[in-house]
């Protein structure tokens, strides 16, 4: 287990980040990735974690219904919600990007937080593999708030389900596995990915830098 | 089609990379971790880490360099080795693993894919098969780090562990493992037919014209340890080459970075 301090005696300019324990998610990766950015990651225990926090990280693998179960016992949802529609610096990875939805085709009658105007739909086109287990290139439709200079990539992608349908008010990045679906949304300080940053090498690593970077009035510093 | 994944394999044992032929005569071939760093600078797009004395020795795939390699992989990392239990998994995934593999306790006890894909989800769990050649276009699976060949037909095992919950077969041919003589195309075609998962191919690869093969053949991935660990080639080389034979790919210069 990779052991996390409470960051007492810090240095004021290194980023903080809580991670939202979603109870199926291994967090190694998105921990090794902050440390290497230099920032410190610490999970939250409680909602008012979530709210403090300037930088929110909730990560998710696993199936929807497990997940949003284990938010709503911890008192976690209802913070996420309020910062996510506050566009607040929050970054959502893979499960974490369908939780912000209304919900998705794995857990019929399970409700997301519903941030995100949309349903996660089962990918499965003709032909392909499901799960979508790989690198797919990641294309921004316009250039997204969050990740300021932030190009097109190729991006690593583990999942069964995603969000195919436009979804108003957020810029968004697609991929195509067998049709095209959304690989990413920016709005404010939101990041949501289907992909996982953490494990997409130095591009991936450079996007969470980006939205390190992201300030809660919503502009970013370019490093 | 995502693009195709080309995948440094690190056989651990006591802590140090080894690599044999045929699974046997195993000599040293450094540190995981320096390895692991280099194919990561060098373009791999995964790395699979099978701790290859875990099985035989009765425990679980060594929890620190799995660490270790958490600590500078921004890549994918499997790892698989002695995982028999849910708490195996478990402890794997918050070492660092970002997926699990399981082979000898999912063939006595194919339930727990089952168990391990409802807990962590499908994505999560990679069947490992090895598969020995008994007869033309008839393989079956050897278990316990390739000591034990069971009566057991290879590729109906393969779609059985995709139902079950494997969200990942990787394939090893017993037969070519560190041979060099290419992988074993039929058998990779067989399996591909199978399942409606994806395919790592593994066993034998010493050239780019074996992996262009088996990509080919219908694998979505290729697996190589031997062709790397020698140094005769770079990871950075052979994706240069493949690219000029227009297999579709991650390189690491197309990805700007901001």
């Amino acid at each position: 287990m990779i052991r996390v301090d409470d960051g007492r005696g810090l240095s004021p300019s290194v980023p903080r980040v809580v991670i939202v324990p979603t109870g199926t998610a291994n967090t190694a990766s998105v921990v090794g990735a902050l440390r290497r950015l230099g920032a410190h990651a610490a999970f939250a225990t409680q909602g008012a974690d979530i709210e403090r926090a300037t930088h929110v990280v909730l990560p998710g693998v696993g199936t929807l219904r497990a997940a949003m179960d284990h938010l709503r016992a911890c008192g976690f949802d209802g913070a996420l919600r309020e910062r996510v529609r506050a566009l607040r610096p929050t970054l959502c990875i893979c499960l974490g990007m369908q939780m912000l939805c209304e919900g998705s085709e794995e857990s019929p009658g399970c409700v997301g937080l519903g941030a995100i105007p949309a349903v996660a739909a089962r990918l499965g086109a003709d032909g392909v593999r499901v799960p979508h287990l790989g690198w797919s290139a990641v294309t921004w439709d316009e250039r997204p708030e969050v990740a300021g200079p932030c190009a097109d990539g190729d991006a690593y992608f583990a999942h069964s389900f995603a969000v195919r349908t436009p979804v108003e008010g957020w810029r968004a990045a697609s991929a195509t596995h067998g049709e095209k679906f959304i690989a990413a949304l920016s709005r404010g300080g939101v990041l949501a990915c289907q992909f996982h940053p953490e494990l997409s090498g130095p591009w991936g690593q450079a996007l969470i830098g980006a939205w390190l970077s992201t300030r809660e009035s919503g502009g970013v510093e370019c490093r | 089609m995502p693009l195709k994944r080309l995948i440094p394999c690190l056989d651990v044992r006591d802590g140090r990379v080894v690599k044999g032929v045929r699974f046997a005569d195993l000599r040293d071939a450094g540190d995981p971790v320096e390895r692991a760093s280099l194919y990561q600078a060098h373009g791999a797009d995964e790395i699979v880490m099978l701790d290859v004395s875990a099985t035989p020795e009765g425990r679980r795939a060594s929890l620190k360099t799995v660490e270790r390699l958490r600590g500078v992989l921004s890549i994918p990392l499997t790892v698989g080795g002695g995982v028999r239990t849910l708490d195996d998994a478990s402890a794997l995934l918050s070492a660092g693993a970002d997926k699990v593999g399981v082979n000898t306790a999912a063939v006595a006890h194919p339930p727990l894919i089952t168990r391990l894909a409802d807990r962590f989800g499908v994505q999560c769990i990679v069947l490992a098969v090895d598969a020995q050649r008994a007869a033309p276009d008839v393989w079956q699976v050897v278990v316990r780090s390739g000591t034990q060949r069971l009566d057991r037909d290879a590729v109906a095992w393969c779609g059985q562990g995709a139902a079950l919950g494997a969200g990942e077969i990787l394939l090893t041919s017993v037969d070519r493992d560190g041979t060099h003589e290419g992988y074993d195309l039929n058998l990779i075609r067989a399996v591909a037919r199978a399942v409606g998962v994806p395919v790592i191919a593994s066993g034998g690869a010493s050239t780019v014209g074996h992996l262009v093969e088996a990509l080919d053949a219908g694998a979505d991935a290729v697996l190589a340890a031997s062709m790397f660990h020698d140094g005769t080639t770079s990871i950075e080389a052979v994706k240069a080459r493949l690219a000029l034979r227009d297999v579709p790919l991650r390189l690491l210069q197309r990805s700007s970075i901001p």
